[in-house]
């Protein structure tokens, strides 16, 4: 039995389906990001769990008991805000202590408490200040701490950083996560930004279309995407569209170029087209050992990254790869147009449950 | 040049905005002062005790109806922008009726219905003062509704609802705690014109016969020359106390949601 408990829920606004059947079973402690693109149904999905919004079907336990129909104020469930929601009318010391004056604690306990809330998120001097006089990232931390104050048992951020610049929001994300491990509290976290969920998660759910489309670690969501919407959701991607050649071998033939897959491709048949994920970080700037697989076609663009370079190469007539390489002071880069040989191993060429629409359409995805 | 002539063209209209706010009131004050002595229609007026005794009951009765409209239009207001938006075009529709529906239909519809059991609300004073009170809510609906819906618009009142629900608070809790404080500048504004509304109106008052302001006013300009003036200045004065008294309570508005940069 896990902590955080989603069975079966389902939600529609109308004829519109915003949560399909979805089940989610997470432990005590753990940091669970809810990852996908706008519309996905992550944001209902933790309405649902904080009682904003009531599951059409299904249920919601924490702990093992049932939380489903309960109204929001009786679930003991910590909520930060995209929009911060910091109380205008109250100071920095109010707005953390409001949860406990709704629970008449002592107002010795409050001041206690609020006391180490601030030391935490590093405000202590910021007590009397008001929401107006702060920063977004103030804000924020106030928020979370204002959420934590009442201890509850899971702990809901709904894209707390969106609204910050990138600085802010890694330095954020970083005290968020220490925050939450400190505490061991049950953590779950939505967000539209894979390097977010990647970074911070225990685990990640990554959505699409109201539906859960793989449920793991980020170093499994990440290598090992269950579908193309995850590949293409999550990180770099080229997706190219490849012919199978013989599926038993694992063999494969991209633009008339043969590779090779690191396992047989299951469910096909030879001649049809499947899908071929490639991360370009996979692939390098030479003919490689033996054994591997190699492309080759000419240098089409060349991107400077900051720490890494991107290489674009065109494959016959159409498709393009992508490959990225670090940015070495005394790297020399071919020039645009001369043809060059890439390889990548087997392992790193993933058939896709998916095929690509048709062979010869610009396959290379960024997401 | 160009920019020399617009700023004298804006001086101009500002000029004939001051003329034609302040002369009227330059030549009531011209015309009060006519009595001999100078201010004797203003001391005669205020040694009246009538004139203050309409106005401490004008008063009362403004504050019952402002806190009576407060009770019933907030949490409406709040509700509707909460949890039923869709209803917003027809409540705003409803608020607007006692524009279209004149002040006398509504005084004569009341006595109608409160002037005979099981209901006899005018055969007592009190009972007249409530019913006065009712028609004094009715006028000020647009008024304090807008005002109200404004400052509801001002603030996220879904967050914060969201985020106080969140920490075990309840509805009650909610508006006394996180709303009506973060409405202080828009209840006082609304507070303000009801209270414009109430010391001024005098179809109402008078048909349900209540010795207030209004039917003070006429009455007095029915008998006396220079006193009325004096009268409608002091009220105007008064007025205008209210209005620095809603700028003195407004000023220290922590009410705004702003970003300092980025720490």
């Amino acid at each position: 039995m896990g902590f955080l408990e989603l069975s079966h829920v389902k939600k529609r606004f109308g004829a519109f389906v915003a949560v399909e059947d979805f089940e989610l079973i997470t432990e005590r402690g753990e940091f669970v990001s809810l990852l996908g693109p706008s519309g996905c149904g992550k944001t209902t999905t933790l309405r649902m769990i904080a009682g904003f919004e009531y599951p059409d079907s299904g249920s919601i336990k924490v702990d093992g008991k049932e939380i489903t129909n309960l109204p929001p104020n009786k679930r003991n469930v910590g909520m930060v805000f995209q929009a911060y929601a910091l109380f205008p009318n109250m100071t920095v010391a109010s707005n953390v202590g409001f949860g406990m004056r709704v629970k008449k604690q002592s107002k010795d306990a409050i001041t206690k408490r609020v006391g180490e809330l601030l030391e935490m998120i590093h405000m202590p001097e910021k007590a009397d200040r008001y929401p107006y006089q702060l920063s977004g990232g103030q804000q924020q931390r106030v928020a979370l701490a204002r959420a934590l104050a009442v201890e509850p048992q899971v702990l809901l951020l709904d894209e707390p950083l969106s609204a910050l610049d990138a600085k802010i929001r890694v330095a954020l994300r970083n005290e968020i996560r220490a925050i939450q491990r400190q505490l061991g509290i049950t953590t779950v976290y939505v967000t539209h930004d894979q390097e977010e969920a990647l970074s911070l998660s225990d685990r990640v759910v990554v959505m699409s279309d109201g539906r859960i489309e793989q449920i793991g670690s980020p170093s499994e969501i990440y290598n090992f995407p269950a579908t193309s919407f995850v590949a293409s959701f999550v990180g770099t991607l080229n997706l190219l569209a490849a012919r199978v050649v013989d599926p038993s071998a694992g063999r494969l033939a991209v633009e008339g170029q043969e590779i090779r897959a690191a396992k047989p491709i299951s469910g096909a048949r030879s001649g049809e087209i499947v899908s071929v994920a490639l991360r370009p970080e996979s692939i390098s700037l030479e003919e490689g050992p033996e054994g591997t697989n190699r492309l080759r076609g000419p240098v089409v663009d060349v991107s400077f990254l900051g720490s890494i370079v991107r290489l674009r190469i065109r494959l016959g007539d159409g498709p393009t790869v992508s490959l990225d390489t670090f940015n070495d002071p005394n790297l020399t880069l071919p020039p645009i147009g001369e043809a060059v040989t890439v390889s990548f191993p087997p392992e790193a060429s993933l058939v896709l449950d998916q095929p690509a629409a048709a062979p010869g359409a610009d396959p290379a995805a960024e997401a | 040049m160009k920019r020399r002539r617009g700023s004298i063209a804006w001086w101009l209209v500002f000029l004939l905005g001051v003329l034609y706010f302040f002369l009227p009131l330059v030549a009531t004050l011209d015309f009060s002062l006519k009595a001999k002595p100078p201010f004797a229609a203003y001391t005669s007026s205020l040694q009246d005790p009538k004139f203050l005794g309409s106005l401490l009951y004008s008063l009362v009765i403004a504050g019952v109806t402002i806190t009576a409209s407060l009770a019933l239009i907030v949490p409406t207001a709040y509700w509707v922008q909460l949890r039923v938006p869709r209803a917003r075009s027809l409540v705003e529709f409803v608020t607007l009726l006692p524009f279209v529906i004149p002040a006398v239909v509504l005084v004569f519809g009341l006595i109608r219905v409160y002037s005979r059991p099981p209901l006899p609300f005018t055969h007592t004073d009190i009972g007249s003062s409530a019913l006065l009170v009712a028609g004094y809510i009715v006028l000020s609906l647009p008024y304090m509704y807008r005002a109200v819906d404004t400052g509801l618009r001002s603030i996220d009142i879904r967050s914060l609802t969201e985020a106080a629900q969140s920490m075990g608070a309840g509805w009650l809790t909610i508006l006394w705690r996180v709303i009506l404080p973060n409405l202080r500048v828009a209840l006082l504004s609304g507070a303000f014109l009801t209270l414009a509304i109430v010391l001024g109106e005098f179809t109402i008052a008078n048909f349900l016969a209540r010795p207030a302001f209004g039917p003070y006013l006429n009455l007095l300009s029915q008998s006396k020359a220079y006193e009325p003036a004096a009268v409608s200045l002091i009220s105007f004065g008064l007025t205008w106390l209210a209005m620095i008294a809603i700028a003195f309570l407004g000023r220290d508005t922590r009410t705004r949601i702003e970003i300092g940069g980025a720490h």
